[in-house]
C-alpha cells in the first residue's frame, strides 16, 4: 500500500455548523504535503481527526493502514504530532521533558541528538518556561519527531519563527523527508508550502478543491504572463499575455533597446491560492 | 509497567517541588494553620483535650484532602487548558500512566506532610503519638482510604470546570466549606444539627473523626455523635466514596474539551 493517509468523504460538524463537507485526500507514504486553507477551512479539524484527537461523523479514514479513531499505542508510536499551541512542562528542563517523551516509544532517538537537530542545545538544561515563542515551539517538534514517526503531522509548525529559525526549520524538514518520513503539514505561510511540499491541497469550505504540486496549482505553469513597462508619458501599462518572450522583444523594437520599467510576472503561488478561496467564498 | 509509572511519578514529584507556589500551598498552609489556631484557643474540650490536639487531627485530614482533592482538581484542568493532557495522548503512552503519576506524586506529598505536621503538632503543642500498633494500623488505613477517595474525587472533579481559573474558583469553595462543617474549625458536635447531618454524607468528617480516634483518649470517644468512633462507618463511607469517585473518573474524564 502506497498511501499513508487515505480519506474519503470526511464529514464533521459541530452543533450546526459543518467544519469537513465530504474531504477526500491521498497522502503517499515519503511525501511532504502541504494543506493549506484559511482560518475556519476545517483544517485543524482534519487533520485533528487523523491524529486520533476527534472523532468523525461520517468517512473512511486509513492513517498508516489503521482508523485512527480506534487505534492504540503501537499505531501512536509510528506517528509524531506537533499541534498548535501545546502545553509547556513550565518547571522541567528541555532535556528532562525530551528524554521524558523519549521514554514512551519503543524504538526513540536520542534525546540529546533530537535537541540538536531543533537547535535547542544551547537551551537543553534550560526551564521551558525561560524559551521564547521559537524556541518553544521547536521544543515541540523535538516531542514530535523523538519518536522517530513514520509519519509526522505539523499543524503550523513555524508560527512565530524569525526568518533564520524558519530556514533551519526548513532544513530539518528536508533532512527528515528525505530519511523517509511522510509529512503533513498545515501552514499560512504560501512560502513554506512553496518550499517544502511536493504536493499542496487548498481546503475552503470543508472541502479539498485542488490537489496538485505547488509550481502547478490552479494550473498556474500554464498561465498567461503579465508583462509591465512604463510608457514614454510614465504610466505603467500592463498586458497579460500567453507568449511574452515575443511581447518583449516587440516592445525592445519599439523602445529602441531597454524597455524602461520592464517585469514579467507569473501568477504566485499567493495569487492562486486567493483566487481559489475566494472562489469558493 | 511499573518502570513508567514510575518515571511519571518522578516527573510529577520533580515539577511540584520546583512550583513554589504549590509547596507552599500545600505544605505550609497547614502548618500555620495549626500555629495560628493553636495560639489563639488555648482552653481543653474535655479534662485532658486540648481543642490544639482535636485541632490537629483535623487538619491532618484537611491536609490529606487539599494534597489529593484540591490539588488534582486544581492542576489537572490546568493541564487540560494548556494542551500538556492533548500532548500527552499523542504519544503512546497509556492512559492509566498519567493518573499513576499522579497518584504517585499524591502518595509522596502525604506522606512528607503528615510527618511535617505531626512533627509539629508533637514537638509544639503535645499531640501524643498512638501507643499501639492498632492505632497506628487505624491510622494507616484512615490515611489510605480517605487519601485515595480524596484523589479519585479530585480527578472526578477535574471535569467539572471548562477552564482552569473555575476549577479553582469552584474546587477552592468546596473544600473550605467541607473544612467549616466536617469538625476541623469546630467541634463537631457544637455544629447545628443539620450541619452535621451534611457534613456526615461527605468523606471529610469521617477522616476527621478516624484520626481522632487514633490521637485522642479513649475516653473522647464519648463525645463523638454517635458516642463512639463508628469505625465500621468510617471505613463503610470512605469506601464508598472511593467508589464514586472511581466511576465517575471513568465516567466523565475528558482528555481535552475538543469535541
Amino acid at each position: 500500500m502506497d498511501s499513508a493517509i487515505s480519506v474519503h468523504g470526511l464529514r464533521k460538524a459541530y452543533a450546526d455548523v459543518t467544519a469537513v463537507a465530504g474531504l477526500d485526500l491521498e497522502v503517499r507514504k515519503g511525501e511532504v504535503f502541504a494543506l493549506l486553507g484559511p482560518n475556519g477551512a476545517g483544517k485543524t479539524t482534519t487533520v485533528e481527526i487523523l491524529e486520533g484527537y476527534r472523532r468523525r461523523d461520517a468517512g473512511e479514514v486509513r492513517v498508516l493502514g489503521e482508523d485512527p479513531g480506534k487505534a492504540g499505542a503501537a499505531w501512536r508510536a509510528r506517528v509524531g504530532i506537533v499541534l498548535q499551541g501545546t502545553g509547556e512542562f513550565d518547571e522541567l528542563t528541555v532535556a528532562e521533558v525530551v528524554r521524558h517523551f523519549a521514554g514512551f516509544y519503543p524504538t526513540a532517538d536520542d534525546p540529546d541528538r533530537v535537541i540538536a537537530r531543533v537547535g535547542l542545545t544551547e537551551k537543553a538544561r534550560s526551564r521551558t518556561r525561560t524559551l521564547s515563542g521559537g524556541q518553544k515551539r521547536r521544543l515541540d517538534v523535538a516531542l514530535g519527531i523523538v519518536g522517530r514517526p513514520e509519519l509526522l503531522f505539523l499543524d503550523e509548525p513555524t508560527t512565530g519563527f524569525d526568518p533564520e529559525a524558519r530556514r533551519e526549520f526548513w532544513e530539518l524538514i528536508r533532512d527528515l523527508a528525505s530519511a523517509g518520513t511522510t509529512i503533513l503539514l498545515t501552514t499560512h505561510y504560501l512560502d513554506e508550502a512553496e518550499t517544502l511540499a511536493d504536493r499542496v491541497g487548498v481546503i475552503a469550505r470543508g472541502e479539498l478543491v485542488e490537489v496538485a504540486p505547488p509550481s502547478r496549482l490552479g494550473d498556474r505553469h500554464r498561465a498567461p504572463a503579465t508583462v509591465a513597462w512604463r510608457t514614454a508619458e510614465g504610466a505603467v501599462e500592463a498586458t497579460e499575455s500567453e507568449t511574452p518572450t515575443a511581447l518583449v522583444a516587440e516592445l525592445a523594437a519599439r523602445f529602441g533597446g531597454e524597455v524602461p520599467g520592464l517585469t514579467v510576472t507569473r501568477p504566485t503561488l499567493e495569487d492562486v491560492y486567493l483566487r481559489m478561496i475566494g472562489e469558493k467564498a | 509497567m511499573i518502570g513508567l509509572a514510575q518515571r511519571q511519578g518522578a516527573l510529577e514529584i520533580r515539577q511540584f517541588l520546583r512550583s513554589r507556589e504549590s509547596v507552599v500551598f500545600t505544605m505550609a498552609f497547614p502548618v500555620i494553620m495549626i500555629l495560628i489556631f493553636a495560639s489563639i484557643f488555648t482552653w481543653d474540650i474535655t479534662p485532658g483535650v486540648s481543642f490544639t490536639q482535636y485541632f490537629v487531627t483535623g487538619m491532618i485530614a484537611t491536609g490529606l484532602m487539599t494534597v489529593g482533592f484540591q490539588s488534582l482538581a486544581i492542576q489537572i484542568p490546568i493541564e487540560r487548558d494548556r494542551g500538556v493532557l492533548k500532548r500527552l495522548r499523542g504519544t503512546p503512552m497509556p492512559p492509566w500512566v498519567y493518573f499513576a503519576g499522579k497518584v504517585v506524586m499524591v502518595a509522596a506529598i502525604a506522606v512528607v506532610e503528615i510527618v511535617v505536621l505531626l512533627a509539629v503538632s508533637v514537638g509544639l503543642f503535645g499531640l501524643e503519638l498512638p501507643s499501639t500498633v492498632g492505632k497506628w494500623l487505624t491510622f494507616g488505613w484512615v490515611t489510605l482510604l480517605g487519601l485515595t477517595a480524596c484523589t479519585l474525587c479530585g480527578i472526578a472533579f477535574s471535569s467539572v470546570s471548562r477552564t482552569a481559573r473555575g476549577a479553582t474558583a469552584t474546587a477552592t469553595p468546596v473544600a473550605l466549606i467541607l473544612q467549616f462543617i466536617s469538625g476541623v474549625f469546630f467541634v463537631f458536635t457544637d455544629l447545628p444539627a443539620w450541619m452535621q447531618q451534611v457534613a456526615a454524607v461527605f468523606p471529610l468528617k469521617w477522616m476527621c473523626q478516624g484520626l481522632r480516634s487514633v490521637f485522642l483518649p479513649d475516653a473522647f470517644a464519648a463525645q463523638e455523635p454517635a458516642g463512639s468512633w463508628e469505625l465500621g462507618k468510617v471505613a463503610l463511607i470512605l469506601a464508598a466514596w472511593c467508589a464514586i469517585g472511581l466511576v465517575l473518573c471513568l465516567r466523565t474524564f475528558r482528555w481535552s474539551l475538543d469535541r
